[in-house]
């Protein structure tokens, strides 16, 4: 049985151009890029070779990048790091509910010590809007994350907007890009960002690294302590490795932006019209208008959403809820709990298809197919 | 299809995994007679406490670690709502009403063969297999449940509530095997859950104080320990909290022989206690019987079988008449020690477990 792989916001297949990037670090080049010798310095040369595109591809300095382990990392060093850090000049904070854990259990650990935090509710689509942020501003708010893209339901925010009306506001912004970035164009001047998160995994790069852009001038907290890595943000020796496969993976998702962009439009107007051929009742969960392409959430109405992903598997289609699993068994999405409070059914039924790498649109159709067949049988 | 005619390998048996070493040796069994074999974890209760810490966590981690060992394919599913409302209602309701319950008995009869056995079939499985001590027997006139091998470890009394329908589909790979073979058997294929403890009590309830637990959704009502003279003898905590024939926690001192319960008076509130073991007022001489269940229909309405009143008892030689309303009259060859309204009552013809109902009063 051919399985075809439909997570990929979970996460994404390495890349082989990845793996050749990565292969020198494992084969010869070892040193500590804080040593002082010959091995440190080919070390700290791949090192800063990866910092400078990367911080070139985001239209950014090269000291405003930041290597951590990943989203989760960047996401905590941005909002407990820097409301730590500057917790003189307020302790008001803006978020949205549909923020990845990463972002959100940061922010109730922020309210824990003594932090007031607005989470912004988002409408139908998922969506906040620059109004909103403007209407929960305070004199004393210090920070607002708010995500690019949506993980559940892909839908995509007003950043740009909203960066704009902060720029004569103490507050500095942040955005989880963690989903959006290689499918959206990131330039963190354009979008007025002060810090920005990225990981790897999600862009066909090696799990464990990512980084954070942390506009020059801002201090953070270091969430770690040690050694003076990462100018003292982020101690530990730095995972030299992760940092060349992400540096290839940020390539790659440049160079592949608009043509991706295009085919995972089209595998979600395939998917759609499959089930629209099969004459499924179903119902597409986000924006049509502001989204990212590569994911398609949907909801069932009628079928169990873990009897569902249990007979794709079986079928060799992986797909997702798109939500928290405890024990793993399926909670409801906080997404879309939010953005249907009176429809609990739509996110009980719902499953996230996301794409990636690999795929063709034959794939598509066959997993449109098969899962119309599983949603037609647990719902007759 | 009452037999199975495939062959193993086009066979899909899903075995319900609690993340102990019945359930992954059952898998474990299953996967090497060459059926195609599915783990599924079963969440049925939220027990995370204040630390965020849950039991369910660590089993379905165990679940994960022996299927990977197996190389099968595991899933959870989550039956938290239908178990609240068919097993926990039940269960509160019972002791409500001055019964004690049995949730076993009525979790394989609601959710692990119903829920569950449905959610395996729409899954496209043959079979649902679990770790159970009993044993299935499939021929032209249907199925029937016999004890396992191992009676020390026999489990027919907690499934007397399944029907010939749900029996069809259902495996007990454990029930050839005496218990102390079932580690060895982990031991030696290396399950990762092969020296795990076996869990004790009841599941949602875990190693937590029964009372405790209780009073958390049940209002206790003190009341007075009396004699069956009508002598108060002390304070009792709510009727819901003693078992018949109990005799620990009861706090009554003094001379001659142990405090037992021997009764409630509902109406009054009133805990009966009497002294000695063999107190006459906990003897009866039969019991009615309600909700009947019977894996194999009697021929005759009135006939002689075995009886167990209780998990873990010797079978006793009893008479039963059914009403033909599912209600039965059941008496005893000899008098019968503490019968709890509430409990089970289940039936055998040797090693064939006939069916079973619920104990609704004691004939004196």
């Amino acid at each position: 049985m051919k399985r075809i792989y439909l997570d990929h916001a979970a996460t994404s297949p390495v890349a082989a151009e990845v793996v050749e990037a990565m292969r020198p670090f494992y084969e010869g080049v070892f040193g500590n890029p804080s040593s002082i010798h010959h091995f440190g310095r080919e070390a700290r040369r791949g090192l800063d070779e990866a910092r400078d595109t990367i911080a070139g591809a985001v239209n950014a300095g090269f000291d405003e990048i930041i290597f951590t382990s990943g989203g989760t990392e960047s996401d905590n060093l941005a909002v407990i790091g820097y409301s730590m850090a500057n917790r003189e000049k307020g302790r008001h904070v803006i978020t949205t509910q549909v923020e990845h854990h990463g972002i959100l259990h940061a922010f109730e650990h922020l309210e824990t010590l003594g932090f007031e935090v607005t989470y912004l509710q988002v409408d139908e689509s998922g969506r906040v809007s620059e109004d909103q942020v403007r209407d929960a501003l305070r004199e004393d708010t210090i920070l607002i994350s708010i995500m690019y893209g949506n993980n559940e339901v892909g839908t995509v925010q007003p950043v740009e907007e909203i960066g704009a009306i902060l720029t004569d506001h103490q507050a500095v912004f942040h955005t989880d890009a963690v989903q959006a970035f290689g499918l959206a164009e990131i330039d963190v001047k354009k979008l007025n960002v002060d810090m920005l998160s990225v990981s790897a995994h999600k862009i066909n790069g090696p799990k464990g690294t990512g980084f954070l852009y942390l506009k020059s001038g801002l201090t953070v907290s270091p969430g770690l302590y040690g050694g003076e890595q990462e100018r003292k943000r982020r101690a530990g020796t730095e995972n030299v490795a992760g940092a060349a496969g992400l540096k290839k993976a940020v390539e790659l998702a440049i160079e592949k932006r608009e043509e991706r962009l295009a085919l995972y439009d089209s595998f979600r107007t395939a998917m759609i019209q499959v089930f629209d051929e099969e004459g499924l009742d179903f119902q597409v969960n986000g924006s049509s208008m502001y989204y990212l392409p590569h994911i398609l959430n949907v909801s069932f109405p009628g079928a169990n959403v873990e009897l569902m992903l249990t007979n794709l598997d079986i079928s060799g289609i992986a797909a997702s809820s798109g939500s928290a699993c405890t024990a793993g068994s399926i909670e409801p999405s906080h997404v879309l709990s939010a953005m249907f409070p009176e429809q609990p059914e739509r996110s009980r039924s719902a499953i996230r298809f996301s794409f990636g790498d690999g795929l063709t649109e034959e794939d598509i159709r066959t997993a449109a197919e098969k899962t119309a067949k599983i949603v037609t049988r647990l719902t007759d | 299809m009452s037999m199975n005619k495939k062959a193993p390998e086009d066979t899909r048996v899903i075995v319900g995994m609690s993340g102990g070493v019945d359930s992954s040796v059952a898998a474990y069994l299953l996967k090497q007679q060459g059926y195609d074999v599915i783990g599924i974890f079963m969440k049925n209760w939220d027990d995370t406490d204040e630390s965020g810490v849950c039991t369910a966590t660590t089993d379905y981690e165990d679940v994960i670690r022996v299927c990977n060992q197996l190389e099968i394919p595991y899933y959870a599913v989550n039956f938290e709502k239908q178990y609240w409302d068919k097993v926990f209602t039940y269960f509160l309701e019972e002791y409500k009403a001055g019964r004690t319950p049995n949730p076993d008995v009525m979790c394989n009869k609601e959710i692990k063969f119903r829920a569950f056995l449905d959610h395996a079939l729409s899954l496209g499985a043959d079979y649902l297999a679990t770790g159970h001590y009993a044993r299935v027997e499939r021929d032209e006139d249907g199925v029937k449940m016999l004890r396992g091998v191992d009676y020390n470890k026999d489990q027919t009394y907690f499934l007397n509530a399944l029907t010939q329908e749900q029996l069809q589909h259902v495996m007990f790979p454990l029930g050839e095997i005496e218990k102390p073979r079932v580690r060895e058997i982990a031991l030696e294929a290396g399950l990762a859950t092969a020296k795990k403890k076996d869990s004790t009590g009841i599941c949602f309830i875990g190693e937590r104080n029964f009372k405790e637990f209780l009073s958390e959704f049940l209002p206790a009502q003190p009341g007075n320990m009396e004699t069956t003279d009508g002598e108060v003898k002390g304070r009792h905590d709510g009727l819901m909290y003693y078992t018949l024939g109990q005799r620990q926690g009861l706090g009554i001192g003094g001379a001659g022989e142990p405090w037992f319960v021997v009764g409630k008076d509902l109406d009054r509130n009133v805990l009966l206690v009497g002294q000695g073991y063999d107190h006459p007022e906990l003897y009866s001489n039969g019991l009615t019987a309600v909700g009947l269940n019977w894996i194999d229909v009697p021929k005759e309405n009135r006939f002689t079988c075995t009886a167990k009143f209780r998990y873990r008892q010797e079978d006793q030689p009893v008479t039963v008449e059914l009403d033909g309303n599912g209600e039965a009259r059941v008496m005893f060859d000899e008098p019968q020690r503490a019968i709890t309204p509430g409990q089970a009552v289940v039936f055998y013809d040797g090693d064939v477990c006939l069916g079973g109902g619920t104990i609704e009063e004691v004939i004196k």
